[in-house]
């Protein structure tokens, strides 16, 4: 079994990241926003893994755990918000959303 | 605590009283308690001249307490009676409580009619300071109260726009006379070390450097200081270079204009110079210009008045006129009859006033004398008081006016600060008064109705008791007050008579001063024979030019905002924009920026807050690590 180096992992991470970054970022579906939401902390989680491999340590492991809760649990209220908007606004764009103007 | 000094106190009580309780008080408190507190007043000042008149000093005085003093001169608030301020208390409270009777019912259904009688009680609260004061800085403080109260009553229907500028013009135009004034009482209190103004009526004849002219001076301190005092009498008093604020200050209403005309206001001036008569008898330099300008005052006034429309605007250029006619007798030295001219003046312009109220009541608000017309049947009460004050405004034989004017008249002739010129003037004035008179009358009360609207005739008995109830005893006062002479002689000291410029009345000048009138009378009776018959020729106001350069007052007010008000504006926007506000407005600039800066950073999408969050962290993990 050959050893996948860390730097790879990384790389692998912040691409990952970046791209859920630019997902938030540029897309208006506010569903769509959500899912680049889950690349991001996914993209942590990779580097958890990566990082608890690396040292043998389970605790990597276990941050990933919580990762995943928290990104269940976001998805949840993420998507009960999805279907009020939905409900009130009759769109997912996030740009009609902006009210709280200075 | 003395009558005397009680005397304020009752208006400024009911002033207290209405001011605080507001619109919480019904109308009938609020007119018991204002129009009670001026008939206090009144019973009180007779009282008081009565007391005056068995007692031996002939002076009452009431001192209560030390204002401040400068060096060894002190400032007390205190009050003193003689016989001239005897004459002005009695016209103040006494016509001031018909006013104000009348003024309960005329304003009833205003909705601020509490609001207006606190300020009427003001009026005449700072008037009887003025009078009663008996140093000159007391005095003054009733002084900027008048005008502090005209200012608020001629502004008192403050949603018109017109109104309020009105009332801003009376305020900066009598303004520049008070300022005058405060110039003079400097000069007084540095020359003379005193402001009690017995004293400085006495020191002004007995010390030398104030009456000499020093050597680098072309004139002395007396000739400075009657100047200036002249100033301030000219502003309130409405003469001639600082007139034009009278007119206009017609916008307020009606009770008002009769106020500030017949009992307080513009009598303010006429009072001052007659009080400091010791000033003014040391420089007859200025007494003759006193003179002048009364007697040019009443003549463009007149003219002025021949040509207005509004009905009110006629009574304000013959108050105008009739105040120059006292200025005349002041500046002639024949301080009894000017006095004695504002007395019953204030009789019968108050009933002038507020008989017009009345018909302008009748006639739904309209004062436009081209829109009435036949009034004479129609309101035929109405009719005879203005004909009963008309005649005193004329000075028809018998009547009050008749006595004061032609006291007035027959001093001018032989007075070494007046002479011959000036009694043409005052003969030509009375000449006018009679046209512009009978011309108002014509107009109002015969020829053909010109008003489409139905009378409002009072359906409510008792009001319209009272209503003519004030205008009635105004209207005995105007034609017997006559008979109560003013003998003041005693009072004023007389010049010295040298007797040297002095000119040799001839025999006819009473015969020509009482033939004037009825000569107007005459003339008008055939010159506005189509304002008097009834035909169906219409009666329009005369368009020419002439006649409405008269009729905007001869073109001061535009003299005066080309060659004032123009300037002054084009100077202040020019400073508007100098170095030290430019500094100053910088951090304005600043603040303002930044506001912008964050308030388009605040756009309130979702996305730009998680791009600007996402780079900014980058950001700042760049920082931390390089």
């Amino acid at each position: 079994m050959t050893e996948i180096p860390l730097t790879h992992v990384l790389i692998l991470s912040s691409l990952l990241f970046i791209i859920g970054f630019v997902g938030v970022v540029a897309r208006k579906n506010t569903l769509f926003m959500l899912m680049s939401l889950e690349v991001m902390l996914n993209a942590v989680g990779v580097a958890f893994i990566g990082a608890g491999s690396v040292w043998q340590e389970a605790d990597g492991q276990i941050m990933f755990i919580l990762i995943l809760t928290l990104a269940a649990a976001e998805v949840a209220v993420g998507l009960a918000l999805l279907i009020r908007m939905q409900r009130r606004y009759r769109t997912l764009d996030i740009d009609v959303l902006n009210q709280m103007k200075g | 605590m003395n009558l005397l000094a009680s005397l304020p106190l009752y208006p400024l009580l009911s002033f207290l009283i209405l001011i605080s309780y507001g619109k919480r008080l019904s109308w009938v408190m609020a007119s018991w308690i204002s129009v009670g507190s001026m008939a206090a007043a009144a019973l009180c000042s007779v009282f008081l001249v009565n007391q005056l008149s068995t007692s031996d000093t002939n002076v009452i005085t009431a001192y209560m307490w030390q204002w401040f003093s400068v060096g060894s001169a002190k400032v007390n608030i205190s009050f003193y009676l003689d016989a001239l301020s005897s004459v002005m208390i009695l016209v103040v409270t006494g016509v001031g409580f018909l006013i104000h009777l009348f003024a309960a019912i005329y304003m009833k259904s205003d909705e601020n009619f509490n609001r207006f009688m606190a300020y009427m009680n003001l009026f005449i609260v700072a008037m009887l300071v003025l009078v009663l004061a008996d140093n000159l800085v007391l005095l003054y403080l009733g002084w900027e109260g008048v005008g502090l109260c005209s200012f608020l009553l001629i502004g008192f229907w403050y949603q018109e726009k017109s109104n309020v500028l009105a009332a801003r013009k009376a305020f900066i135009v009598t303004r520049i006379g008070d300022t005058s004034m405060a110039i003079g009482l400097f000069l007084l209190f540095k020359s003379l070390a005193s402001l009690n103004i017995a004293d400085i009526n006495q020191l002004a004849q007995s010390t030398e450097s104030f009456t000499s002219i020093s050597m680098h001076a072309t004139h002395s301190n007396a000739y400075w200081a009657a100047l200036l005092l002249l100033g301030g009498a000219v502003g309130k008093s409405a003469q001639l270079p600082l007139q034009t604020w009278l007119p206009d200050a017609m916008a307020g209403p009606t009770p008002v204009s009769a106020l500030i005309h017949a009992a307080t206001m513009v009598t303010a001036g006429v009072y001052l110079i007659a009080r400091m008569n010791g000033v003014f008898l040391m420089t007859p330099q200025v007494m003759t210009y006193v003179a002048w300008l009364g007697g040019i005052t009443l003549l463009l006034a007149g003219v002025a008045a021949l040509a207005q429309n509004d009905i009110k605007r006629v009574l304000a250029y013959s108050t105008m006129s009739q105040i120059g006619y006292m200025m005349l007798a002041l500046g002639a030295g024949a301080w009894s009859a000017g006095v004695f001219h504002l007395m019953t003046h204030a009789f019968f312009k108050a009933l002038l006033f507020l008989t017009a109220g009345a018909v302008i009541l009748a006639l739904h608000h309209q004062q436009d004398l081209f829109k009435m017309g036949g009034l004479l049947k129609k309101l035929p009460v109405e009719a005879t008081l203005f004909i009963i004050g008309l005649a005193c405004l004329i000075a028809l034989p018998g009547t009050s006016g008749f006595f004061s004017k032609e006291a007035i008249i027959a001093s001018l002739w032989s007075s070494p600060t007046a002479g011959p010129s000036l009694w043409w003037c005052a003969i030509l004035g009375a000449l006018l008064t009679s046209i512009y008179s009978c011309r108002l009358f014509f107009l109002a009360f015969l020829g053909k109705s010109r008003f489409s609207d139905s009378l409002v005739i009072s359906d409510h008995v008792e009001t319209n008791k009272l209503l003519r109830g004030a205008l009635f005893i105004l209207a005995l006062l105007s034609l017997f007050g006559g008979l109560m002479t003013v003998d003041l002689s005693s009072l004023f000291s007389s010049y010295k008579q040298t007797a040297v410029n002095s000119y040799e009345s001839p025999s006819w000048l009473h015969v020509v001063a009482i033939a004037t009138p009825f000569v107007g009378i005459i003339f008008s009776w055939f010159y506005y024979r189509n304002y008097r018959v009834v035909s169906d020729k219409s009666v329009t106001a005369s368009q020419s030019t002439f006649v409405v350069f008269c009729r905007n007052g001869l073109g001061f007010d535009t003299l005066y905002t080309v060659l004032l008000i123009k300037p002054y504006c084009f100077i202040a926007k020019l400073n508007r924009k100098d170095l030290f506000d430019q500094t100053l407005m910088l951090t304005a600039w600043y603040v303002r920026i930044w506001r912008d800066v964050l308030s388009v950073s605040q756009n309130g999408s979702l996305r730009w807050f998680a791009a600007a969050f996402g780079l900014s962290l980058v950001g700042l993990i760049c920082v931390v690590i390089l």
